[in-house]
């Protein structure tokens, strides 16, 4: 009995003396991965950023912010800016809106139901480089179904990746085709969610349907719609794959938006320091929609 | 009223039949791909000759087979996403278990630091990592293209907050029972967060799967590269051109799986976007 009491005191003086790193220890393999793949290399893009590394300058020169005057007197890079700035702010709204009216309409039962949801949603699931290849064939001048479509209406057949014009819309297009699903989900979950006594409350006092959406719904879904704008925002801002895949950027520099212009200027212009910069023009860009999007992450897990 | 009740009826009827044309349409890519991939190679399409030819085949899958080492791609794609995944699975549940139930000196600083991984976009960061890959040597490696995604700012919270809403009892009682931490957060700890586990687990799965840049950055092989980026490099083959059902039919091989596998676990599927929401 004694003995017993004895090792046990031992094992618990033990255990505390090991409880003070034991801590550290299990936030080590993070840390370690979060400071070696985040932490450091956030610091050294500001960092590179303010230096002069390309084929011309091997041995990187300090240019305080000459990147950044670069850049911003490029009219490429202007360019660049304008075509990332329309691409998110027209896919953004559109599909986001229309998001929210399929959800509204999708959301009672009806035949076919699960089919409809299915349409909007597959999308969601293909990986953008095969979404883009099968856009790639819808715009095929003459037969591709676009232009198939649009022949419907008198309208004739467009070179829509091959015009400086349209290119960036075709593309927008394939973006809205892309997530609408993705953003209806999150609808369709916050009208779950909503409280039903209200509803029969605003029928008892005559309220239409339409007055209750205008009225209730849409107001109570605030909460998803800063949600989902937020993700939409930031997934438009890293378009990247497409851009690759269906137009290289082009016809001249129409769809080059900034991640593209990131990946051009490491691997096609070999210019480090500016990529860098850019980078770091990408992350301020985005700050306030991650910040956003975290805390609202947090509110959800930590109040759900 | 009774004139108010058809006119609503109508409107329902017109609108229902707009959201069908509406759902068809975006239907109609995925049917057409469908369709052209087995689409007879010889006979061209046009637009007199757009769907399905005179017969149904396979050959385009077979050729598609024989260009590109999908096979491969596969492996590569699964190697890097379970890869991933096993790691992360490790990673935060340590971390997880660390900021739920010890307290420590610095917890807050640490607690932020690791969070600022969700404030800055990975793909903002391809510079330094891709150098940082090449100092290592491992440029076109499938540990490359895994590497910078073993900590997981996003797992590490949701586990955190899974873990906190776990009574700190079951804890003590485990730990008298003789129990050490490892055992205590594999017997107490691991089993109720299998939710969050899974929805973590399958948020992970899509992204990775799904990711084209970095694997674009840091493989310039077969044996390395996944399915997204060997499906670029297929259709963009010179000699593929605008073989319409050869390119239909890669872009098949890469996603029908993945359509397959969506059809059966649905509702999981979406439950994890739900989780996430963070891609």
């Amino acid at each position: 009995m004694t003995s017993s009491i004895t090792l046990r005191a031992g094992h618990e003086r033990r255990f505390r003396f090991g409880a003070a790193a034991l801590p550290y220890l299990l936030l080590l393999p993070t840390l370690f991965f979060v400071t070696v793949f985040t932490l450091w290399p956030s610091a050294r893009v500001f960092y590179d950023s303010l230096f002069v590394q390309n084929q011309a300058v091997k041995i990187p020169e300090f240019t305080g912010l000459g990147n950044y005057a670069l850049l911003f007197d490029s009219m490429a890079f202007r360019q660049v800016l304008a075509n990332t700035f329309v691409y998110v702010s027209v896919t953004v709204p559109i599909s986001v809106l229309l998001a929210l009216v399929l959800a509204l309409v999708l959301n009672r039962k009806f035949r076919g139901l699960g089919l409809y949801r299915l349409a909007f949603f597959y999308p969601t699931v293909l990986p953008m480089v095969s979404a883009a290849t099968i856009w790639l064939f819808m715009y095929t001048p003459g037969y591709g179904l676009v232009n198939v479509f649009i022949a419907t209406f008198g309208i004739k057949s467009q070179n829509w990746l091959g015009s400086s014009d349209l290119a960036l819309i075709a593309l927008m297009i394939l973006g809205i085709w892309k997530q609408t699903g993705y953003f209806m989900i999150f609808y369709l979950a916050g009208l779950q969610g909503l409280p039903h006594e209200i509803f029969e409350a605003a029928d008892l006092d005559g309220a239409s349907t339409l007055q209750a959406t205008r009225y209730l719904t849409v107001p109570l879904l605030m909460g998803t719609t800063l949600f989902v704008t937020t993700i939409a925002v930031i997934n438009a801002f890293e378009s990247v794959d497409q851009v690759y895949l269906m137009t290289n950027g082009g016809p001249i520099n129409s769809t080059a938006m900034l991640l593209f212009h990131l990946w051009q200027t490491l691997f096609s212009f070999l210019d480090f320091g500016r990529a860098n910069a850019i980078s770091v023009i990408l992350i301020v860009a985005l700050l306030i929609f991650t910040i956003t999007n975290f805390v609202y992450t947090e509110r959800r897990t930590t109040y759900e | 009223m009774n004139k108010r009740r058809t006119l609503a009826s109508i409107f329902n009827a017109l609108g229902l039949l707009g959201l069908a044309i509406i759902a068809f349409g975006w239907a109609i890519p995925m049917l057409w791909a469908m369709a052209v991939s087995v689409h007879p190679p010889n006979e061209p399409l046009s637009a007199t000759n757009l769907w399905f030819g005179t017969y149904l085949t396979l050959e385009n899958y077979g050729q598609a087979f024989k260009i590109a080492p999908f096979a491969q791609y596969y492996l590569n794609t699964i190697l890097i996403v379970f890869g991933i995944l096993a790691v992360q699975l490790v990673t935060i549940s340590l971390a997880g278990y660390a900021f739920a139930r010890f307290r420590f000196r610095g917890q807050n600083v640490l607690f932020f630091l690791i969070l600022l991984q969700l404030m800055v976009p990975s793909s903002a960061l391809i510079v330094p990592n891709y150098s940082t890959i090449r100092q290592l040597k491992l440029f076109d490696t499938l540990l490359a293209v895994m590497l910078p995604f073993f900590g997981s700012a996003f797992g590490t919270f949701l586990l955190r907050q899974t873990f906190k809403t776990i009574p700190r009892d079951l804890d003590d009682a485990s730990k008298m029972d003789g129990a050490n931490w490892l055992q205590t957060l594999w017997h107490v700890y691991i089993p109720p967060a299998r939710p969050a586990l899974i929805a973590f687990a399958l948020s992970s799965i899509s992204f990775h799967w799904n990711d084209f840049l970095w694997p674009l950055v840091v493989t310039n092989s077969i044996t390395s590269r996944p399915l997204t980026v060997g499906l670029a490099v297929f259709t963009q083959l010179g000699e593929i051109g605008a073989q319409w059902p050869l390119v239909t039919a890669g872009t098949m091989i890469v996603v029908g799986p993945l359509l397959l596998l969506f059809l059966i676990f649905q509702r999981q599927f979406i439950e994890s976007f739900l989780h996430s929401g963070l891609k």
